[in-house]
């Protein structure tokens, strides 16, 4: 289990000051001028070295990331760095205790992050539904402008660094990269064709990096504590810290920090105070936010939470956003509106997604109640596969993934509700 | 320059390339729907995805991906099939197959590629989605439950047109394509999305349930609703043209054609003149042709050089202009001129007078100095040149009035006297880099010394000057030097001495001068110039003769008969001819193969289709102080020839885009 002393976010429950002075009492802003004295290359050695993978999801190594960006930005177009703050993923909530309880932490990380990418200013873009984070991130922002830790000459480091904050209007996909960038542009949200990549052109076109706050957040600590201090939690590939959401079926849900790669059955009684009901009760557990498929019970228990383990799995950890399911839950329904939530967000740019998440819902709202034919589960499966991987962004893949996790461990029952509704006769021959 | 395989085939593609280009080269077919040359990549339909080696381990879209070395394309594997088939099954379920009753059946890419690359039939048991009517003005019809969310309208819209009124709101499957408040697109250009719409969401208005496309019989032809010349192809049944729709050429107009030519075809149906009419007591009174011959060689019987006159209209083709010129000839006369729009410059030789920049010159030009011309009206096609190069950098300065060319002008002034006090940014800019191309406008060159001080303020900066027309026959005629020094002017100062003016369809000037003036109209539309004539000779109008036409870069083009003339009405050429051995005149040529071979021997800049490069053209005189306030030729865009103001939807059009005349009002009357 995580001491006390190895935590990153020390006010995650905001039982303190979230202000500049309760954050320089909790050791942020303490001499970060030193930080950036590394150096670019070094705070990117580091990085690379702790092995930090981006908490936005998709566990793309962050210092490897920040490689990219150009090293010399050309006058006249200079590299930004954007934040993702548009936390909207069904199940995870952990930026939201980062921006109103921490967000220090996530501009301290800003400046060396962007210090260390040689960006010019940093865009947080942050959920439109997060007013009261919004309103404490910005008031921090301005408090460390007030401080000179960021601005003109931050931290007495003489690099120029700004921080902008803009807010969302409460789309999802605008949690996409380049469909941030889009929307930061104040375009209408629809993600960008890949390449060219963000790091050759993105913000207004110029070099930008687009990374979750979390991976932001916990910059400075490592460096401060260093890479090895990272590395002694979690497995080979998958180390460091993370912000757990736990909700669902258990009986304290909580975002905790955790060290990476701890069994789920740890997670949740240490935590979570335990399933609803007892292990027997469980059900099934979406380990990562709505877009990854859901793992039975008796596959999750002992599983490692980590980005490898999971996948093993045919999940992902995605954002550890973890909801459990115990066995009073219609699981079908509960995919269902899942995919209701995608055919509501997908931006409607893309044939596969605009046209296929509504297909899927409707055959899932079907399925809720038995009102199909057995031959439309594979059916829907092969839509599903139709859809994924052949949209421009990841949301027609985070559509179809819960609907196949569905099939893949819940089969019989999907049978069992269409047999209940037919009384064994096939959808298709009744019809006819 | 990346060397690539597609299908095992070798195929080299320049730098920049897409894989879909490569694929093209490699003779394979890609299927796609948001794809188009012309436009800005979406990638969105998804149509076009291929497997390519090295990559991930799924499809990807080609018209989105760079050529790079050493890639493998693959466009038939297993993966690719099953990629296509499941697009083209999304693309469906919500497409309401409505084909019969859709006027895109026929020439649908929805149609043709789900019958060549999609399943069989259809999966899908849910209710389809029905999407709300949307008002797109007089022009473009919509059905939009068809629409597949390409977003071409969309991207044509803001980059070719440069109105960003046409756009996408809503997200997901709610989303829907719909012009700002659902008004009419303000574009002269709205109806190229039509051609654009690659299923049946767009569709033409007027056009609307007339025919289908294999019905049709398609006829290549040029427009004369402006100088452009732009290349259309006329789909007429029985007698009647029902639509023209642009043809590809690079080097005039792309592939676009502005509204104008695109819909002012049904004016070619109304106000017809399809029988000679001859002025009885003050009243026209239908004729034989012979009667009408017998009058005006009664007329003309001994007359000499200088009673005999003749002016050439806008839309007169060359053939005519030259028969009517050897007519006039035949009596000695040199008393004819085409410049009926009253603009005075240089006609000695074609670099004076023609558009020397070339339309697709346009695009490279560094700098563009518009003087007294609104060329969105004038011709929307060199405006979108214009608009691309801006976009690739050029600054554009305009003198004249204030008007929304759809791109930054920096406006100099409404008086030409500014030509003669040009901005530093321009003089600083001397020599053949400078690149500016100055464009002047027929509304310039109505002020006298207008045409000199241009010339001169071009020689002073650098630029190349080139005269924007606005007359489709206007080059032609001039390179038949059909103009007399002084303009119409000088032959209205001989009003009084002619005994007969022939009028080769001159609907655009008031021909008051000429009231006590036996006038003799040769034209199509009952219009200004068959209201005032004495005579009126039925003619051809574009669409209904084998015609020669120079646009205003001076490039010769030919068009086809689509269409037989109306009633009695006759070509232009065979009438004057008719006439000629009437009078005894007998002009030597019996068919059109003997016309142009006259015309060739005669004038050999238009003796070959194409453009023939002119010798530079004359010095020109210092000039004078030049002042004067601009205005500009054009006050109605959509009512600019007899065509066009015959025709019901250009009436609309103005009514509704220019008048601001609400929808609903002009569904009431009628």
């Amino acid at each position: 289990m995580l001491e006390d002393k190895d935590r990153i976010f020390t006010n995650v429950y905001g039982f303190q000051d979230w202000g500049v002075e309760g954050a320089i009492q909790r050791g942020d802003w303490d001499d970060t001028k030193a930080l950036l004295d590394l150096g670019p290359a070094a705070i990117i050695q580091t990085i690379k070295d702790s092995g930090l993978r981006g908490r936005g999801g998709a566990g793309f190594p962050t210092g490897m990331k920040w490689s990219f960006m150009p090293q010399e930005p050309k006058p006249g177009r200079p590299n930004f760095l954007v934040i993702n703050a548009d936390e909207s993923e069904p199940g995870s909530c952990k930026d939201r205790e980062i921006l109103r309880h921490d967000p220090h932490k996530l501009i301290e990380g800003a400046l060396v992050a962007g210090f260390a990418m040689r960006a010019r200013a940093a865009y947080i873009y942050i959920r439109g539904e997060f007013i009261a984070e919004a309103k404490n991130l910005m008031a921090a922002v301005q408090q460390a402008y007030d401080k000179g830790f960021i601005g003109k000459n931050a931290c007495k480091s003489g690099y120029d660094f700004d921080v902008f904050v803009h807010r969302g209007a409460g789309a999802y996909i605008c949690g996409e990269e380049t469909a941030m960038l889009e929307s930061l542009e104040g375009k209408k949200g629809q993600p960008r064709l890949k390449p060219p990549f963000p790091a050759g052109a993105g913000l207004y076109g110029c070099p930008t990096t687009v990374n979750n706050v979390e991976s932001i957040a916990v910059a400075p600590t490592i460096l401060r504590r260093g890479a090895a201090w990272f590395t002694q939690f979690g497995r080979d590939n998958n180390k460091g810290t993370k912000l757990f959401q736990i909700s669902g079926h258990v009986n304290t849900p909580c975002v905790v920090e955790e060290a990476m790669s701890i069994p789920f059955r740890e997670l949740i009684e240490r935590h979570a105070g335990g399933i609803r009901g007892g292990w027997d009760n469980l059900l099934a557990v979406i380990p990562g936010g709505s877009s990854v498929p859901l793992v039975p019970a008796a596959q999750i228990m002992d599983a490692p939470m980590d980005f490898d383990g999971l996948k093993d799995l045919k999940s992902g950890l995605g954002t550890a956003a973890v909801i459990v399911m115990d066995k009073s839950t219609d699981i079908v329904r509960a995919i269902s509106r899942i995919s209701y939530f995608y055919k509501h967000e997908s931006c409607g740019q893309c044939t596969p997604c605009r046209e296929g998440c509504g297909w899927m819902w409707r055959m899932m709202e079907r399925l809720r109640e038995g009102n199909a034919a057995v031959g439309e589960i594979d059916l829907l499966e092969e839509v599903t596969r139709q859809v994924e991987g052949h949209t421009i962004c990841a949301l027609g893949d985070a559509a179809a993934w819960p609907i196949q996790g569905l099939i893949r461990h819940f089969r019989p029952e999907l049978e069992r509700r269409i047999a209940d509704k037919q009384g064994g006769a096939d959808y298709a021959v009744a019809a006819e | 320059m990346p060397k690539l395989t597609v299908d095992g085939i070798e195929v080299e593609v320049p730098a920049g390339a897409t894989v879909l280009q490569a694929c093209e080269a490699a003779g394979k077919e890609i299927p796609r729907f948001c794809y188009h040359e012309r436009l800005s990549i979406a990638g969105n339909c998804r149509m076009c995805l291929v497997e390519v080696k090295p990559g991930p381990p799924k499809p990807q879209a080609s018209c989105a991906l760079p050529a790079a070395d050493k890639q493998e394309i693959f466009t038939t594997t297993p993966m690719v099939k099953k990629a296509r088939e499941g697009v083209m099954e999304f693309l469906l379920i919500n497409h309401p197959l409505d084909c019969p009753i859709c006027d895109q059946g026929g020439e649908c890419d929805l149609q043709d590629q789900s019958l060549a690359y999609g399943r069989g039939h259809s999966r899908f048991h849910e209710n389809k989605r029905a999407v709300t009517e949307k008002y797109m003005g007089p022009i473009v019809k919509t059905i939009m439950t068809r629409c597949i969310q390409c977003t071409r309208c969309v991207r044509f819209a803001e980059e070719v047109a440069g109105v960003e009124e046409i756009g996408a709101i809503g997200r997901g499957e709610n989303m829907q394509i719909t012009t700002y408040l659902e008004h009419a697109a303000t574009s002269e250009l709205s109806g190229n999305v039509v051609d654009l719409c690659p299923v049946g969401a767009l569709t033409s208005k007027p056009y609307a349930f007339e025919a289908r496309p294999w019905e049709l019989t398609k006829t290549p032809a040029i427009d004369v609703m402006d100088a452009v010349g732009t290349n259309i192809r006329l789909d007429s049944r029985g007698r009647q043209v029902l639509r023209a729709l642009p043809r590809l050429n690079d080097d005039v107009n792309e592939e676009w054609a502005s509204d104008k030519t695109r819909h002012a075809v049904d004016g070619l149906v109304r106000r017809r003149l399809d029988r000679p009419y001859l002025r009885v007591d003050g009243k026209l009174q239908p004729v034989r042709w012979d009667e009408a011959f017998a009058a005006i060689a009664a007329r003309l019987n001994g007359a000499g050089a200088d009673e005999v006159a003749g002016l050439a209209g806008d839309l007169a083709e060359v053939e005519s202009v030259f028969a009517l010129k050897a007519l006039l000839a035949a009596y000695g006369s040199a008393l004819h001129e085409c410049r009926v729009d009253g603009a005075d410059y240089d006609v000695s030789r074609p670099a004076a007078y023609r558009f020397n920049v070339t339309i697709a010159g346009v695009e490279s030009a560094k700098a563009i100095l518009l003087v007294g011309t609104n060329p969105r009206w004038e011709a929307p096609l060199v405006n979108t040149r214009i608009r691309k190069a801006v976009k690739k950098g050029a600054k554009v300065y305009a003198i004249g009035p204030r008007v929304d060319l759809t791109y930054p002008v920096e406006w100099l002034g409404e008086d030409i006297a500014v030509l003669q006090n040009l901005p530093d940014a321009l003089t600083g800019a001397k020599g053949e880099d400078a690149g500016i191309a100055m464009i002047v406008g027929m509304g310039a060159l109505q002020l006298p010394g207008a045409y000199a001080a241009a010339r001169l303020a071009a020689i002073e900066i650098g630029a190349s000057c080139s005269l924007l027309h606005t007359a489709a026959g206007r080059v032609g005629a001039l390179e038949l030097g059909f103009a007399t020094e002084g303009g119409v002017a000088a032959i209205e100062a001989q009003a009084a001495k002619l005994r007969a003016l022939f009028l080769l369809g001159v609907d655009e000037r008031d021909l008051s001068p000429f009231a006590e003036t036996f006038k003799i109209y040769i034209g199509t539309h009952g219009d200004v110039g068959a209201s005032v004539a004495d005579v009126i000779l039925p003619g051809a109008s574009y669409a209904e003769k084998p015609a020669t036409w120079v646009n205003m870069e001076g490039r010769v083009q030919r068009a086809e008969r689509a269409v037989f003339p109306p009633g009695d009405a006759r070509e232009d050429w065979t009438i004057l001819r008719a006439l000629s051995a009437m009078l005894g005149k007998t002009l030597p040529f019996d068919d059109l193969m003997g016309l142009r071979n006259a015309i060739a021997s005669a004038y050999p800049l238009v003796a070959d289709v194409g453009l023939a490069e002119p010798e530079a053209a004359a010095r020109v005189r210092a000039a004078k102080r030049v002042s004067g306030a601009i205005v500009y030729p054009i006050d109605d865009f959509y009512l600019t020839n007899p065509i066009a103001r015959s025709s019901p939807t250009m009436q609309r059009c103005s009514a509704e885009i220019l008048h601001g005349q609400p929808a609903e009002m002009l569904e009431a009357a009628e």
